[in-house]
């Protein structure tokens, strides 16, 4: 229990538009213990962007985190006032986002922007800030840091540019580094060379990384625990290694069967008919009833969680 | 005039370079004196290939390896700087006017962005009945028929001919786009990064619809794309293209199995997979080079593990390592 750092129970978050709540998250549990990688996948609109900026205290306004709990280390942070979440954010938790040119200011050089990050949370003088900077910076894998720092985001290459994104999540040194989708935008090759590097950095620190993304074949090579997201909810979770190879749910076992490979070549994929449902308005009982090849009038109810010895969890009324 | 042996299209030699224009100051610059010059970018540098009739063409490579630009020569509509291409053996370039209409209508081409590809002011029936209707292939009286019977090939109900783009999701929009290409009833599609845009389960479903259009229709189809594991599925061939130029060409099985140059091993490497747990990535130093400032000889020398003093004076020749398999490398000599 100690080696606990996220404890999330039944969190909530909705948004409250004019067509009606959008209820994004919708009551997920998760854990995530010390130096573990987790992954969080999910098809767009499932709601695991906005579970990570719950825990980052970023939602907005229409949104709020309407219920459940977010254990970090064992103390609450939903409710803290801004200036604990200033001092959470960052130091003890930090995001790295899909897109880094968006996530960097266009318009300060690297190190004002990465000595601003260390001096938002500690006391030390500018020497020593950009001493760490070019550090972290080397860290991540960017070649003769010293003088690279003095860039501006543009001069940077797209995966350059992530990398900077991450330093600038490494510097405080947290405990926890949330990625929201970091290798989408990125060539496979470079997206290997980010992958390799957030893989020795948690082995190295025992940082603790939550890594969300759509793609199901990123997440097999990389995490330890894997989440399966539908509609707001987290239908299935376990182990990567028991996950992928026996499927629980008719929805991940879908997912898997939908992922090009060569086992399969030529043949026709399978296909989960119809689409993802408007989140603000989830079909009553279980959200994948109507997709689903399995689906009777029990499903009507929604399907309860299912958690075996192992840690292994499963939503659905008829498992695989 | 075409059998099984000819090529449905090929080129040969082709290039394109794209030039930014010096402006005014700049050129005021260069006749004080000035050392600035033109920017040229060799977004592809003589390419041959051929896509045979009935086979499906992978064309793989990162960002700005020029695999968008080579497919829209093919398609025709990029002009070429340099090379010619061929239409089931005929020179387009010689090409009577009739032809060239023919050609033009033949290969069709299916973007990335389902969002960016479709006019959004024009209704989904315009969008696919334009082009038919242009063309002679049905008359406004047959048009409904038409259509409906296009939109149903493509998995569309075709009581949504009156919507707009904005009203349909991802997947559906390019569902459209397909039915707007086929709609003139092609033989061959050029898919340019099709399926890039769209969640694993939508994209399976383009995939499968790709691949029964190609079985019902005996399409050529050249498939671009970054994903390997997606090319992988559905082409019969693949090319890979680095910086330019093609690096090699090989059957898919081949390819997968005995990957002959350095960087389509690495590439290969490189591909996350269901079956692949617990990896210790080990991954391709480096980045790919500016095309602005292509590295000399092999332009992956600086990234090859393998690379000698002959890969950065001199381009490889490309070379028949194996049947069918053909790789642009030195180590091919050795």
């Amino acid at each position: 229990m100690s080696n606990e750092l996220l404890d999330i129970k039944k969190l909530e978050t909705f948004f409250y538009t004019r067509a009606g709540i959008a209820k994004a998250v919708n009551g997920i549990s998760l854990s995530v213990d010390k130096g573990e990688i987790v992954g969080i996948v999910g098809e767009s609109g499932s709601g695991k962007s906005v579970t990570g900026f719950s825990i980052m205290g970023l939602v907005d306004p229409p949104g709020e985190i309407a219920g459940g709990s977010i254990k970090f280390k064992g103390e609450e942070i939903i409710g803290q006032t801004e200036e604990e979440w200033r001092s959470f954010r960052g130091a003890k938790v930090s995001m790295i986002f899909q897109d880094p040119m968006m996530t960097l200011n266009p318009v300060l050089r690297i190190d004002t922007q990465m000595i601003e990050a260390i001096r938002a949370h500690e006391k030390v003088s500018k020497k020593e800030a950009r001493r760490r900077c070019v550090e972290t910076l080397a860290m991540v894998g960017i070649p003769s840091p010293a003088e690279r720092i003095k860039s501006y985001p543009h001069q940077f290459s797209g995966g350059m540019r992530q990398r900077v994104a991450i330093a600038i999540g490494l510097l405080n040194k947290p405990d926890l580094i949330i990625a929201d989708e970091p290798t989408t935008a990125l060539d496979v090759t470079i997206q290997g060379q980010i992958l390799s590097e957030m893989q020795t950095l948690c082995r190295k620190t025992g940082m603790a990384l939550i890594w969300i993304t759509h793609d199901l074949t990123v997440i097999a090579g990389l995490a330890h625990k894997v989440a399966v997201m539908y509609a707001g909810k987290i239908i299935e979770s376990g182990n990567v290694q028991e996950v992928l190879d026996e499927p629980l749910h008719p929805y991940t076992h879908g997912l898997i069967g939908s992922v090009p490979s060569r086992n399969k070549r030529g043949q026709p994929l399978y296909q989960i008919p119809g689409m993802t449902p408007s989140l603000i308005n989830i079909p009553e009982g279980c959200s994948f009833r109507m997709r689903c090849p399995h689906a009777d009038e029990i499903c009507m109810k929604e399907p309860d969680e299912t958690i075996s010895d192992n840690g292994r969890m499963v939503r659905c009324h008829h498992p695989l | 005039m075409s059998d099984d042996k000819t090529p449905f299209i090929s080129c040969k030699n082709l290039s394109r370079v794209f030039v930014k224009k010096l402006d005014f100051a700049g050129k005021i610059a260069r006749t004080l004196g000035s050392k600035i010059r033109e920017e040229k970018v060799q977004a592809v540098d003589s390419v041959d290939l051929d896509v045979m009739p009935g086979e499906v063409l992978g064309l793989v490579g990162e960002s700005g390896c020029g695999k968008s630009t080579l497919g829209r020569m093919l398609c025709g509509i990029l002009p070429s700087s340099n090379g010619d291409i061929f239409y089931k053996g005929n020179n387009v370039k010689k090409m009577s006017t009739k032809e060239a209409l023919h050609y033009a209508i033949n290969v069709q081409m299916i973007f990335q962005d389902p969002y960016a590809s479709l006019n959004p002011r024009k209704r989904v029936n315009q969008i696919i009945g334009e082009a038919p209707l242009y063309h002679g292939l049905t008359t406004k009286k047959d048009l409904d028929s038409y259509l409906e019977d296009v939109m149903l090939r493509c998995g569309l109900d075709p009581t949504y001919k009156n919507r707009y783009p904005h009203q349909f999701s991802g997947g559906q929009r390019q569902r459209i786009g397909i039915a707007r290409a086929m709609a003139v009833q092609p033989e061959c599609l050029v898919c340019d990064e099709s399926v890039a845009a769209l969640d694993v389960s939508i994209q399976a479903q383009i995939l499968n619809l790709f691949m029964d259009l190609r079985k019902e229709l005996n399409l050529t189809c050249l498939f671009i794309s970054h994903d390997l594991g997606v090319v992988e599925h559905i082409s019969d061939r693949i090319a890979v293209m680095y910086l330019g130029r093609i690096v090699e060409i090989a059957s898919v099985e081949k390819l997968f199995s005995e990957p002959f140059h350095p960087y389509t091993q690495a590439l290969l490497n490189e591909v996350p997979r269901l079956d692949k747990r617990d990896v210790d990535f080990a991954p391709l130093k480096g980045e790919i080079p500016s095309p602005l400032d292509p590295p000399e000889g092999c332009h992956f020398h600086p990234r090859c593990a393998h690379a000698m003093d002959i890969c950065r004076k001199v381009i490889p020749e490309i070379k028949e390592t194996a049947p069918g398999h053909k790789t642009r490398c030195h180590l091919a000599d050795v």
